[in-house]
């Protein structure tokens, strides 16, 4: 059965509009302490004379309206989520038992070190474990996100430069690269110079070197890159920049594709962030929180943000900054809650686990590529890592079919849709990134939703542009959106 | 107007020499690639510019564009009308779509820039 509605259905109401007045929820039972009058601790202007205009409602309303909107949502928990260069991986089940253990979930963030032992050795260990993941000599946890991680990195190459007396301005990114890398770069400060990738999709070592120069401070790289290829000259780059004497900084979104395969500081990398929402398994949907840990080899290793753990005859201690740290760059410790996922996500799959997750990445990448080749162009057709492009330019070219209505048609189908449209250097992209949690199944039936669409394309095209027809709303109008805000707050 | 005598660049954009101005805005081709526009920060009158400087941003449902300014000069001149209505750019992207005018330092800066036949061969081969 399949429903249209108009854009302006109420799929369900606001609490203020449910709300009755006199309901109740919870109602704490009467205390023991003495009261104490508002007015004799807050200045009296401040004080309400009437109380909060907040919804009332009873416990059933309030689980009835969340678990619809719950209902509404499309998720990683219920449908496969190919959004490429995300890496929307299952989320187990028992990092949301441990990481709700009362040590970590209720530990105030306040605490004297001494009873807050068992998370700073958490931290302690989860610093060296991702060290020796990526080949690094130190990390920090702080940064609470990807982008986080590249300015704290940038933070941290400025600071270098500026300690060898030599500051250097220009940061170079290549055209494939995430829009955060030039991005993190210009709010460091730096002028953003943007390298062409070759026609195999990789850097062009040629065209680097005639833009990498003594006022190079950075060279962004990620590998594998963002259409899913390694980059085999990857060495020779490093080694190119660092003749000029710049810094090469991973960007280690993609690292899902090289857990246990190889390390981030043996291809020459001085700085790499990793996505622990992405590589770690912590649940990423709407944005957070995640985490960002940024690795540096022994170099960089005085500019690191403060604190860190550090141990001793004591115990664990988090450590005031040393004189070169480019000092805080989040609240408290990062986001510890995330942290611990990640680290249980380590332990429990140990070294020979975390190479079986790059495995299964790239066998299920690049067997959805091969269900899909005849079906869709592939941009730079070779084998793949952990994600690769297809396109609907030929979809365009022939029926008007964008990439945008193959994405939205997918919903209908019961799949996420892939990340579209980038990298920008493929013309109307789809970005395919099946993680490794996802079995041979879902992708044959990924791969069968795909042709069906390609053959509507032809017979019906109509129904691709004004997909999707089984959601609970329609195509949304996202340019009128963006050119006629209706903010309001 | 005569379109013909339009030089362009290998980012896209389209420049019009008239005396000693210049007239700028995007490519036909550039402006499908990027879809539906929804804010153009316009650069500053006044502002100096070397040819292949970020002068502007053109911003659509897809990313954020960078506008290299294809030959140096002042910008004498910047098209309001793209605040009001960014659409101009996909309904009209050579002629009210036009992003700046500029003062030229250096004419023979424009000898450097392809003609119509060489960028659309260009802007045809240059995809993966």
């Amino acid at each position: 059965m399949e429903k249209k509605h108009s854009p302006g259905r109420i799929l369900e109401p606001l609490l203020k509009d449910l709300g009755q007045d006199g309901r109740r929820a919870f109602q704490l039972p009467k205390t023991d302490l003495p009261a104490v009058a508002p007015e004799t601790q807050i200045p009296s202007d401040w004080v309400r004379s009437k109380p909060a205009a907040l919804p009332e409602l009873s416990e059933r309303d309030l689980v009835k309206h969340f678990m619809r909107l719950a209902h509404l949502n499309f998720s990683v928990e219920t449908n496969f989520y190919p959004l490429g260069s995300c890496t929307m991986k299952y989320n187990p089940r028992v990092h949301e038992e441990i990481a709700g253990l009362s040590g970590f979930a209720q530990l105030h963030p306040y605490a004297p070190d001494s009873l807050s032992q068992g998370t700073l050795q958490l931290l302690f260990e989860l610093e060296r474990m991702l060290a020796e993941v990526l080949g690094m000599d130190a990390v920090t946890l702080q940064p609470a996100a990807g982008a986080h991680g590249e300015f704290t990195a940038l933070l941290m190459a400025r600071a270098y430069h500026e300690a060898q007396g030599r500051p250097r301005k220009k940061v170079v990114v290549t055209d494939s690269s995430h829009g955060t890398n030039p991005a993190s770069a210009a709010l460091c400060g730096f002028d953003v110079v943007e390298v062409k990738s070759n026609a195999r999709g990789r850097v062009s070592l040629e065209s680097l070197a005639s833009v990498v120069d003594h006022d190079t401070a950075v060279f962004m790289m990620t590998n594998p890159n963002t259409l899913g290829l390694f980059e085999e000259e990857v060495m020779k780059v490093t080694q190119l920049v660092h003749d000029k004497g710049g810094l090469v900084y991973m960007d280690g979104a993609n690292m899902n594709a090289l857990l246990g395969q190889v390390r981030p500081g043996d291809m020459g990398f001085d700085m790499v962030h990793v996505n622990i929402h992405k590589t770690f398994s912590i649940p990423h949907g709407s944005g957070g929180p995640g985490g960002g840990p940024v690795g540096v080899k022994a170099h960089l290793k005085p500019f690191l943000p403060a604190p860190m753990v550090a141990s001793g005859s004591a115990g664990y201690r988090l450590e005031s900054p040393g004189p070169q740290s480019i000092g805080r760059v989040r609240s408290f410790f990062g986001n510890v809650g995330a942290l611990v996922r990640a680290y249980a996500y380590i332990r429990s799959l140990g070294t020979d686990g975390l190479k079986q997750v790059s495995e299964g990445a790239i066998l299920n990448a690049n067997y959805l590529k091969e269900l899909l080749r005849g079906i869709y162009p592939i941009a730079v057709d070779e084998s793949c890592m952990h994600e690769f492009i297809a396109s609907a330019k030929e979809m365009k070219a022939s029926q008007g079919i964008k990439a945008m209505d193959i994405a939205k048609r997918l919903l209908d189908y019961g799949f996420y849709a892939p990340t579209i449209c980038f990298p920008l250097i493929v013309e109307e992209a789809l970005m395919i990134e099946p993680s490794e949690t996802e079995s041979r199944q879902t992708l044959e039936s990924f791969a069968d939703a795909l042709a069906k669409i390609k053959h509507e394309s032809e017979e019906t095209p109509e129904r691709l542009r004004t997909a999707p027809h089984r959601m609970p709303v329609s195509r949304l109008d996202e340019v009128q959106a963006a050119r006629e805000p209706n903010l309001r707050w | 107007m005569d379109l013909n005598g339009l030089k362009y660049t290998k980012t896209h954009e389209w420049l019009r020499v008239e005396g000693q101005l210049g007239i700028v805005g995007i490519t036909q081709h550039a402006q499908e690639e990027i879809s539906d526009v929804v804010f153009v920060e316009l650069p500053k009158v006044g502002k100096m510019v070397s040819q292949g400087e970020e002068t502007a941003v053109v911003e659509s449902v897809k990313a954020a564009f960078s506008i290299y300014a294809p030959i140096s000069g002042t910008i004498t001149t910047v098209n309001e009308s793209l605040s009001k209505d960014p659409g101009l750019i996909n309904r009209s992207p050579l002629e009210q779509g036009w992003i700046y005018k500029i003062e030229l330092r250096d004419p023979a800066e424009a000898k450097a820039l392809m003609d119509a036949p060489a960028y659309e061969a260009w802007a045809k081969g240059n995809k993966h």
